[in-house]
């Protein structure tokens, strides 16, 4: 119990000593050091395994460690990328971003951990918040827009979902049930509560975790704030804030699946999922700021995670795969893109081209980076995405598969005909060259997370796929 | 339950218009600030009082009605707004609108499977009008710091609807979200100041540099 507590403690303490270093260049390295304390955290209390106490508001089940294996990893990977990256932009003052880092750290590990839903709305919100001075980092106008929309939507949409928790505790209400919000308590009740307000509450909860997670039509606020915050930023708010939505998601998917009748649900999250994929397909053709591309590619996903809670099955552990497939490779193409947007001053296609010859490493790792996240074997995305179509066939949704198999298709084209010129082009003739070069702690960080990918791909080590099998259990209907 | 709790939540939607009527973002902040109050007074009439009840009421009077708008006020001084720009649909328009959304809220209310002692109550059709009425502020406020006051409408039914249920909610989720409020609104008022910094005009619609270009 212990452990999990310093799981949140630890994050936050980091952010009071940022807070109290006076100077920017030693200021970051609390980052690294903060995070691999928390992740070395992170494998001892999934090794250890703390014994499930039933009716507590803090548990650590088997989605929970998925998730903070996967925000461990990718905040390690992020923190130290962002020591270099500092020191690049030691211009700008940096105590507000080491903090709001490891503040969001902290809101995440408990979200990981809440099995009361008040409380997950908690540090769901908290997340949002802690994110919104650090997209604003380089402060500027275009910054400045994109910030608003991030908040705004965001903060729309995490009060809708307020409303479906509402909502979900006064039907207990209305059965005649002793009020509750946990999670175990709420999955008992479910075939008790009345099932309009049960669906108010998911199609709420389905727009405000939709709007964090950023399923279209509630997506706009995303490319945004891709775009305009640091690449280090974009990879946690893409790998981070949109799994945080999911988790959300999945918590109320747990209680409405555990009711019985669960068409309609499968119906909304098929019918969203394929929506917000077809909408990213749309943009991600023609689209010629590499930034705002990957953005789209989040929204994809996104809508590959709803489309599979919907399919159910095979999915599902397909679904628990791609938590961990997704938020890694985005760490690494959004890494990948922030040494890219600096060796060329630009994130259009038409200025940056040629990755490959100016700064090799990073040209590779965008490349195969964008193999990974296209679902290309032998990356874990391949595992994953194979399992959605397989479920979409299996399990009685043909149409969705056809139209899965041409969006991805789309998809692949798509950013296909952004991240090419981006890593093979001609490099312009006529613009400064700027000072930037690959450095290892650069460079380590997003090929680590590549490799981290490609080997579970091939070999998925027997205690993750056990624990991946219990996860998806968790999310099975009890027939 | 009795009339004095339905009596402050005819205030409530009184104010409700008076927020989506006014032109003046003064009187607009004020009036938030006035049904922050009347928020935090109504958990002390629904429910037996105990120290749960009155430490809600505290943060919530705190909160809605000092903090926060005091908080805008402050985000207004320096922008030196007095009178918003003309709302899509214009005043008028918002005044219907919000006056359709409370017919609504209540035909809708009155069919709501409710438990059998909440029948009869103002109190979910309110918060149903005052959420329909935060959404219409929402999008037809041009001004950034107006859309914020849409959101609070917004956050404002919600609470009305969790007096069902205060039971259910812990103190420290409740606290915890009232402190989350703040803080979102907060960044909210430093997002404002930066925005007129910037755009020499806090109105939202010239926020276009980011799209889709073709």
């Amino acid at each position: 119990m212990w452990l999990i507590t310093l799981l949140t403690v630890i994050p936050l303490a980091g952010a009071l000593v940022a807070g109290g270093i006076s100077s920017n260049t030693r200021r970051p390295w609390v980052l690294p050091v903060v995070t691999s304390i928390h992740l070395a955290l992170v494998l001892a209390v999934i090794v250890v395994s703390p014994p499930p106490s039933r009716g507590e508001w803090i548990e650590l089940d088997a989605i929970g460690k998925i998730f903070l294996l996967e925000t461990g990893i990718l905040f390690t990977a992020c923190a130290f990328y962002a020591v270099n990256y500092l020191q690049y932009r030691h211009e700008r003052n940096n105590r507000v971003l080491c903090m709001g880092i490891q503040v969001c750290l902290s809101a995440m590990s408990l979200a990981a951990v809440s099995h009361h839903l008040g409380l997950l709305w908690l540090a769901i919100e908290t997340t949002t918040l802690c994110m919104a001075p650090l997209v604003y980092f380089n402060r500027n106008a275009r910054s400045i827009e994109a910030t608003w929309k991030y908040m705004l939507i965001c903060s729309v949409g995490i009060a809708l979902a307020l409303l479906g928790i509402f909502f979900l505790a006064y039907s207990t209400v209305v059965a005649g049930l002793e009020p509750s919000l946990l999670l175990e308590q709420l999955q008992c009740y479910a075939p008790k509560l009345p099932v309009g307000w049960l669906n108010a509450a998911f199609v709420l909860m389905l727009v405000g975790y939709g709007a964090k997670m950023g399923l279209a039509p509630m997506h706009t606020w995303k490319p945004d704030a891709y775009g305009e915050a640091p690449g280090l930023v974009g990879a946690l708010l893409a790998g981070g804030l949109a799994t945080c939505g999911f988790l959300g998601l999945i918590r109320i998917y747990q209680i409405c699946m555990s009711a019985g009748e669960t068409h309609l649900y499968r119906t909304l999250l098929v019918g969203a999922g394929i929506f917000s994929i077809a909408m990213a397909a749309v943009f991600l053709v023609r689209q010629s700021d590499f930034k705002r591309m990957l953005a789209y590619s989040s929204v994809e996903h996104m809508g590959l995670f709803t489309v599979a809670l919907g399919l159910g099955g095979k999915a599902l552990y397909g679904a628990m795969l791609h938590l961990v497939a997704n938020g890694l490779t985005k760490g690494v193409l959004f890494l990948a893109a922030g040494n890219i947007h600096r060796a060329f001053a630009s994130k259009n296609r038409e200025f940056a081209r040629g990755t490959l010859k100016r700064a090799p490493w990073t040209g590779a790792l965008f490349l195969i980076g964008f193999f990974a996240m296209t679902g290309s074997p032998p990356f874990l995305t391949f595992a994953s995405e194979f399992s959605f179509f397989s479920a979409a066939f299996s399990r009685g949704y043909p149409v969705t598969g056809i139209l899965l198999a041409v969006l991805l298709a789309v998809v692949f084209l798509g950013m296909a005909l952004t991240v090419l010129p981006v890593v093979f082009g001609a490099p312009p003739r006529n613009r400064e060259r700027t000072k930037y070069q690959d450095t290892p702690l650069l460079v380590l960080p997003p090929l680590v997370l590549l490799l981290v990918v490609a080997m579970v791909g091939i070999w998925l080590p027997e205690p993750l796929h056990r624990l991946m099998v219990e996860a998806a259990s968790l999310l099975e209907v009890a027939p | 339950m009795n009339s004095a709790t339905d009596q402050l939540l005819v205030l409530v939607l009184l104010i409700n218009i008076l927020i989506l009527g006014t032109r003046r973002t003064r009187v607009a902040i004020r009036a938030i600030a006035a049904q922050g109050v009347v928020l935090g007074i109504l958990p002390l009439l629904i429910h037996a009082v105990n120290a749960h009840i009155l430490l809600i009421t505290l943060f919530v009077l705190l909160a809605k009605g000092v903090l926060i708008p005091w908080l805008l006020l402050g985000a207004l001084k320096k922008v030196d707004f007095g009178e918003d720009l003309e709302p899509f649909l214009g005043y008028a328009g918002n005044i219907i609108a919000g006056a359709l959304a409370m017919v609504l809220a209540f035909t809708f209310a009155a069919r709501l499977p409710l438990a059998p002692i909440h029948q009869g109550l103002l109190t979910v059709p309110a918060a149903l009008a005052t959420i329909l009425a935060g959404f219409i502020a929402l999008a037809s406020r041009r001004k950034a710091i107006n859309q914020v006051i849409g959101y609070l409408l917004l956050e404002n039914g919600i609470f009305i609807f969790g007096l069902l249920l205060t039971e259910a909610m812990p103190l420290m989720v409740e606290a915890g979200a009232i402190l989350d409020l703040i803080v979102g609104i907060f960044v909210m008022g430093i997002i404002i100041n930066q925005i007129s910094r910037e755009f020499s005009s806090i109105d939202t619609s010239r926020l276009t540099a980011l799209r889709e270009v073709e």
